[in-house]
């Protein structure tokens, strides 16, 4: 076994050497989304009184609950666990699976591997490697947690921070297992967090189906997923700490089941064989050759958008009714939302909330082009009679209509759920795309302009989703606010439309794909 | 003739490196052109400014009467292209690429693709990822070659494939000069370039130091002549364009430039010969002379 493991030590330094940017920036990003919380409570609900109210009202809304979870006590330490445990959990989920596939399957895919591998490496020493690279993110992660709310009570800040890693590594050994079953890194990308979207829903549905943490335990479905784990952890409320060995043997079982395939593969080789293709094709253009290589993602999209809408749609009532409760929460949802009735506001803060979702889809959309270019594929093409803009345009096309289809299925989704309010709903979820377009703009000006910084579009992305999701909870100044396309978006449903500011959005959109396209005619092709 | 590429005084830089310093290139229509050059002399630079996918800094090109950059995509419609590193798409058929290539380019000959497809031993079925990397240049060059075009630029096309495909590749660049097509290769493989090409450039540092016909650059080399005489050797020293003169005795080695050939052979008579072996220099040796040497030494 020692044998099979030779080389791990160099190739955990070279691993932390080529992550020595991303693993800092992902674990400092999650801290800083913790730590800011307490402060954030301290203001909304300063009073103990405030807070035990807070909890006898989460007690009796299931549609809330299955949204953020049950509040276990009533410290700030608890709510803040409570507030934004899950998506804490998540996010070190999304690190750590990205950080084993980064460093197995995608090496094995672009053939480094072989070359790694032929030297004194032994069998499972990739794995390991990748395994304790995502060890030490989520180990840093847990440190800066339990610093930074050991002020909140030092067992529970211990809990919290390792439920956190904890969910972190069940996701690192869940995507190194996946990472053995498949030939492309990102359908092991794909499949792990689609696996992540079941446990959230997973434990939404049990905490709506549970006494809401009164008293009594959790719901069996709550208990099926990692994330439900970190809730039942109960971190700052009478810590259950044998919940710990749940994320101990799922990660231990999981470990054991990735080597045990990786011991019995051959390189490159996945447990899914791939399928022969047809001998002769129909593709005839650069445009069906772009909607060949993205129908794929487009229809998970798809299906995700939809789904949203209706999860989203069905919890609007009971949300609407603990919001409209609480005068601070209800002024958050208004900075998001909009001053209106709490049913409009809280349905249009989840639009906004799907619409920044959709700037992420934009934006890998559009940087399909750049993976194009870059992996040496757009050269023969360019090299055929297809003109540049004729080729970028085949994919500009599925990124802009696709947000557009994303944000209509989503308003569709909350027709089903909700049920009323259908026109107005659908108005707002097709109003986003103005915004999402403008970021898409962005994707495209870089990748004409600076194409080897495209990337930096999922830094504007990622920006923006910050603005969106935790400035109005921090009430962040106007002018931060306003950084962001969707901040200059009208309120809608509950608002006044005003199409000024959409044709502002849509007119700078134009002119930055109008920007990127100039660019991409101009300069030279990289590769 | 027309021309079917020209190319003067072409200069690019990337950055401070500067790739191509005053390249020159002339292929005319109908010939098979072949274009060498040490790694790194800037080879695929070139071939990438030729098919408009790199601007120039400066300089004149023209492919098939276009301007590459300005009028890309007229001129691709006429080009068939093959990179020395192919890349596929993962999830598509080996088929399905050929078929969007031809149709990307001015159409394909479906009885040719199927006749190639035999004879390159070719699973079209396969899916990208599942090509090594001599199938991956297989389905590059049954796009090509089965594509309806009039110059085909072949970057480095063989150096993924077996002695046997290396003869299928040979015979169907033949076929191509026969039906009046021309093609630029670009190759190390010395013996390919031997049998195929009309005519040769070489460059070097971004730079042609050698442009002309086989016969003609062996014409600027050095021949090695070995002689016994009836009598010691006499002025072979002052001679001009002799290199490395060894005189032991009456036996005589020597390098001799080979247009001062003649000198030489009736200062060797005048001594009287009793033996004598000239070789001509090998393809090798002239290329290495071209790669290694300042490229002021080689024609002097």
């Amino acid at each position: 076994m020692t044998r099979q493991l030779t080389g791990t030590a160099t190739l955990l330094r070279f691993a932390l050497r080529r992550d020595r940017v991303l693993i800092p920036v992902w674990v400092a990003v999650n801290a800083l989304m913790v730590l800011s919380m307490p402060k954030t409570l301290q203001g909304l609900y300063g009073t103990p009184a405030a807070r035990a109210d807070l909890r006898h009202q989460m007690a009796a809304n299931t549609s809330l609950r299955a949204m953020v979870g049950p509040v276990f006590g009533d410290s700030l330490g608890a709510l803040t666990a409570w507030r934004v445990g899950v998506y804490a959990g998540a996010l070190a989920a999304v690190t750590s699976l990205l950080v084993v596939v980064r460093h197995t399957r995608d090496e094995e895919e672009s053939g480094r591997q072989e070359l790694v591998s032929s030297g004194m490496v032994g069998r499972r020493a990739p794995l390991t490697a990748a395994l304790l690279t995502a060890a030490v993110a989520n180990a840093a992660l847990c440190a800066l947690l339990v610093a930074g709310l050991a002020g909140q009570g030092a067992p529970g800040a211990l809990a919290f921070g390792l439920g956190v890693a904890g969910v972190g590594m069940v996701f690192a050994t869940m995507a190194a297992v996946v990472a053995q079953l498949t030939e492309s890194a990102r359908l092991a990308r794909g499949l792990t967090a689609a696996v992540l979207g079941a446990a959230f829903v997973l434990r939404a549905a049990g905490d709506s189906a549970s006494d809401g943490g009164t008293g009594g335990g959790s719901s069996v479905l709550t208990w099926l997923s990692p994330l439900g784990w970190l809730e039942d952890l109960r971190a700052f409320a009478a810590e259950r700490w044998w919940v710990l060995l749940l994320f101990a043997a799922a990660v231990a079982l999981q470990a054991a089941v990735a080597y045990g395939l990786a011991g019995r593969r051959d390189i490159g080789m996945s447990f899914l064989p791939t399928r022969p293709g047809p001998a002769a094709g129909r593709l005839g253009t650069a445009g069906a050759l772009a909607w060949r290589l993205q129908r794929g993602s487009v229809l998970g999209w798809s299906i995700g958008f939809f789904l949203a809408g209706v999860v989203y749609g069905g919890m609007t009532d009971g949300a609407a009714e603990l919001v409209g409760d609480n005068a601070k929460a209800r002024e958050i949802f208004q900075r998001m939302g909009g001053r209106s009735g709490p049913t409009d506001a809280f349905l249009a803060a989840m639009v906004g909330m799907l619409g920044l979702v959709a700037a992420l889809y934009v934006v890998s959309s559009v940087l399909r082009l750049s993976g194009e270019e870059t992996s040496g594929r757009a050269e023969p093409v360019l090299a055929a009679a297809v003109g540049r803009l004729r080729w970028a345009a085949g994919h500009l096309v599925i990124a802009f209509g696709g947000s557009a289809l994303l944000m209509l299925l989503a308003g569709l989704g909350f027709a089903v759920g909700y049920g009323r309010e259908v026109g107005p709903v659908l108005g707002a979820c097709l109003l986003q795309v103005a915004a999402v377009w403008v970021i898409g703009g962005v994707a495209v000006l870089l990748f004409g302009v600076l194409p080897r910084g495209a990337v930096a579009a999922w830094g504007v992305a990622g920006a923006v989703l910050l603005i969106g999701w935790i400035g109005p909870a921090l009430n962040a100044p106007r002018a931060v606010l306003d950084l962001s396309p969707f901040g200059h978006l009208p309120k809608l449903p509950g608002g006044g439309m005003e199409w000024g500011p959409v044709g502002v959005l849509l007119g700078l959109a134009a002119v930055l794909v109008a920007g990127g396209l100039a660019g991409v005619r101009r300069r030279d092709l990289a590769g | 003739m027309t021309k079917a590429i020209t190319v003067s005084g072409l200069h690019k830089s990337f950055g401070r490196t500067r790739a191509l310093d005053g390249l020159d290139l002339d292929v005319e229509a109908g010939e098979v052109h072949g274009f060498l050059g040490p790694n790194g002399a800037g080879k695929s630079t070139t071939i990438r400014v030729l098919l408009g996918l790199l601007r120039a800094d400066s300089g004149a090109t023209q492919v098939l009467g276009h301007d590459p950059w300005r009028d890309a995509v007229e001129v691709h419609r006429r080009i068939a292209y093959v990179p020395g590193d192919v890349t596929l798409w993962r999830n598509l058929s080996g088929g399905e690429v050929i078929d969007l290539y031809g149709r990307l380019r001015g159409g394909l000959d479906t009885r040719r693709r199927a006749e190639l497809i035999e004879r390159f031993e070719l699973d079209p079925a396969k899916k990208g990822r599942t090509y090594s990397k001599g199938n991956r240049q297989k389905v590059a060059l049954v796009a090509a070659f089965a594509s309806d075009v009039d110059l085909l630029i072949l970057d480095e096309p063989t150096s993924g494939l077996d002695p046997l495909m290396e003869e299928v590749f040979q015979r169907c660049v033949e076929e191509e000069r026969e039906r009046g097509r021309t093609v630029l290769l670009s190759s190390h493989i010395l013996s390919e370039v031997e049998e195929l090409c009309d005519r040769v450039s070489i460059i070097r540092k971004g730079r042609t130091v050698e442009s002309g016909s086989l016969a003609d650059l062996r014409h600027l080399t050095r021949t090695s002549v070995s002689a016994e005489l009836a009598g010691p050797p006499d002025g072979l020293a002052h001679l001009p364009g002799v290199h490395d003169l060894d005189v032991r005795g009456h036996r005589v080695r020597l390098q001799v430039d080979t247009d001062r050939l003649d000198a030489v052979l009736r200062s060797l008579t005048a001594s009287g010969v009793r033996s004598l072996t000239s070789t001509p220099p090998t393809l090798e040796e002239l290329f290495l002379r071209h790669y290694q040497d300042e490229p002021g030494e080689v024609t002097v």
